[in-house]
């Protein structure tokens, strides 16, 4: 299998008043047309890690690697301009909460066509054709109606629906998705999850699930990686996490209160400087 | 004791109708959970009865008072509010012990000093972050001193809002746990709005199912916890929860 993403030793450094902080520390991960799934508390690095592979992160924070490729492509190496033509096209982000990831002013159907136009010289009726056929795709049943709304005017679920059309449009090879069903209903979650799931199989794209919930990445991944600070702790096939033998994964995953709970108390984990 | 009665609820935000005829009663020491998707009005009712939201019709009581439409003071000190997102609900540029003593200063009540430590003491934070401001603490401690600014008026009845769903599984098994135990030690009574079963698996005595601003069931939680729901969409919600694998 050839690798669609290596990453080799990933460092993100933030300066502090007290130094230099490392919020991912020496991260390495190959990636296949897969999907991997990252999970880890708040200010565990996971977003830092997804962003960094788009050369999100912004001064004063610091992107290093001894290796980052893409499809053979040194994505460190790329000028500003040459990795504004990979994102989006090549690799997409969804991001967590459609409310602030779409633009207020401009209507849905302009918003999706704009990502494919951004990327590809189409006419204006395959354009409108296509973003018909992405809208469906997300199950979306009336897209001639969501076509002229404007984000304010649709529901989270189907915002976040939205969101997603308008990073697969272009059809990347890999998606990132960060946390992109944790501002959604239980309900909707799994929708908007069955539909990326669904599109990253059929067109043998990459996928990159990054969350919190432990449940949700076992149940929509192949493999797992869980991070703590900066590091991986455990990586894991998504059946086996269960199974998991490390101490914190272990932790993480009792702390989740289930449905035929019986515990009078949930176990939670030790960390410095908490007080219960 | 009744703690809290409902009746023929309909609850309007201008024109549109939110909710349609809610009727429920939650005993005291009892903890109640109201479970729905977004939009189902769920949270639109703990705002009814908080006076937040003000124009309704039917009836709401509290220990046996009837609600009037807005905010007072009385009523205030039986029943508070704790709202989900902790990153919003604290005032930024108010420190922990000014947020904690407000609620003292409104209702004219002395030794706010004694109070705000004893109230600190039992939501589990440490008397070092009584100085510091809210961008300081974690969420989970950010939680706990929303938590501690509703207790400090000894109140008998917690309305909660979703009070885990922005924090992190870790951190919620602490606040849960932290909430069960409150509830035990002084015998409050909870409302609690939320869309996570298990949660109310972990929490509740009994649950009302909502949806399209109706209750559509009312049940015992052990009625969730063997996924015996009567109505479909209760089912469909327990189903949502449970499709993801089990221990």
């Amino acid at each position: 299998m050839n690798a669609l993403l290596e990453i080799r030793n990933l460092k993100v450094t933030f300066p502090t008043a007290r130094g230099p902080v490392d919020v991912v520390k020496g991260l390495s991960l190959t990636l296949g047309r897969e999907r991997l799934g990252i999970v880890g508390e708040s200010g565990s690095g996971k977003s830092m890690t997804g962003r960094s592979i788009l050369r999100l992160i912004r001064s004063p924070g610091r992107v290093t690697a001894d290796e980052m490729t893409f499809n053979g492509t040194d994505l460190l190496s790329l000028s500003e301009k040459q990795m504004r033509s990979i994102r989006g096209a090549r690799i997409s982000m969804v991001m967590q909460d459609p409310k602030f990831s779409l633009n207020p002013v401009m209507t849905i159907g302009d918003q999706i066509a704009e990502a494919l136009l951004t990327h590809q010289n189409l006419a204006r009726s395959d354009i409108r054709s296509r973003t018909f056929a992405m809208l469906e795709a997300v199950r979306i049943n009336d897209p001639e109606r969501v076509l002229g709304l404007y984000p304010h005017e649709v529901s989270g679920g189907m915002g976040q629906r939205v969101m997603i059309a308008m990073m697969l449009i272009p059809e990347p090879d890999l998606l990132i998705a960060d946390e992109p069903t944790s501002a959604l209903d239980v309900s909707v979650q799994a929708q908007v999850l069955e539909i990326i799931d669904d599109l990253v199989k059929r067109k043998g794209m990459g996928l990159i699930l990054i969350s919190h919930d432990l449940d949700l990445v076992s149940a929509y991944c192949d493999r797992i990686l869980v991070m703590r600070s900066g590091e991986v702790v455990e990586e894991c096939d998504a059946g086996e996490l269960r199974n998991a033998r490390h101490p914190y994964t272990q932790g993480l995953l009792a702390s989740i209160p289930r449905l035929d709970e019986s515990r009078d108390e949930l176990p939670v984990l030790e960390r410095t400087g908490a007080s219960t | 004791m009744t703690a809290l009665a409902i009746d023929n609820l309909d609850i309007s935000y201008g024109d549109s109708k939110v909710t349609h005829g809610i009727g429920f009663e939650v005993a005291e020491g009892e903890s109640f959970a109201l479970v729905g998707e977004s939009g189902s009005g769920k949270t639109t009712v703990l705002k009814a009865i908080a006076g937040m939201a003000k124009s309704w019709t039917g009836s709401i009581s509290v220990f046996g008072e009837p609600r009037t439409h807005g905010i007072d003071r009385a009523f205030a000190r039986q029943c508070q509010m704790v709202f989900q997102d902790p990153y919003g609900s604290l005032h930024p540029r108010k420190t922990v012990d000014a947020t904690l003593s407000e609620p003292l200063t409104i209702h004219g009540i002395g030794n706010s000093g004694e109070r705000v430590d004893e109230v600190m003491q039992s939501v589990g934070l440490d008397r070092r972050f009584r100085f510091r401001f809210p961008h300081q603490l974690s969420g989970g401690q950010r939680q706990r001193v929303a938590i501690a600014r509703a207790l400090i008026l000894k109140p008998r009845m917690l309305l909660l809002d979703e009070p885990t769903s922005a924090l992190d599984v870790s951190v919620q098994a602490e606040i849960l746990n932290l909430l069960k135990r409150l509830r035990r030690e002084q015998g409050l009574t909870y409302l609690m709005v939320t869309h996570n079963l298990p949660v109310v698996s972990f929490l509740c005595d009994r649950l009302a199912v909502m949806r399209h601003g109706r209750v559509v069931e009312v049940a015992d939680v052990d009625q969730l916890k063997r996924g015996e729901l009567v109505d479909p969409y209760s089912r469909e919600l327990t189903r949502f929860s449970a499709s993801l694998p089990k221990t």
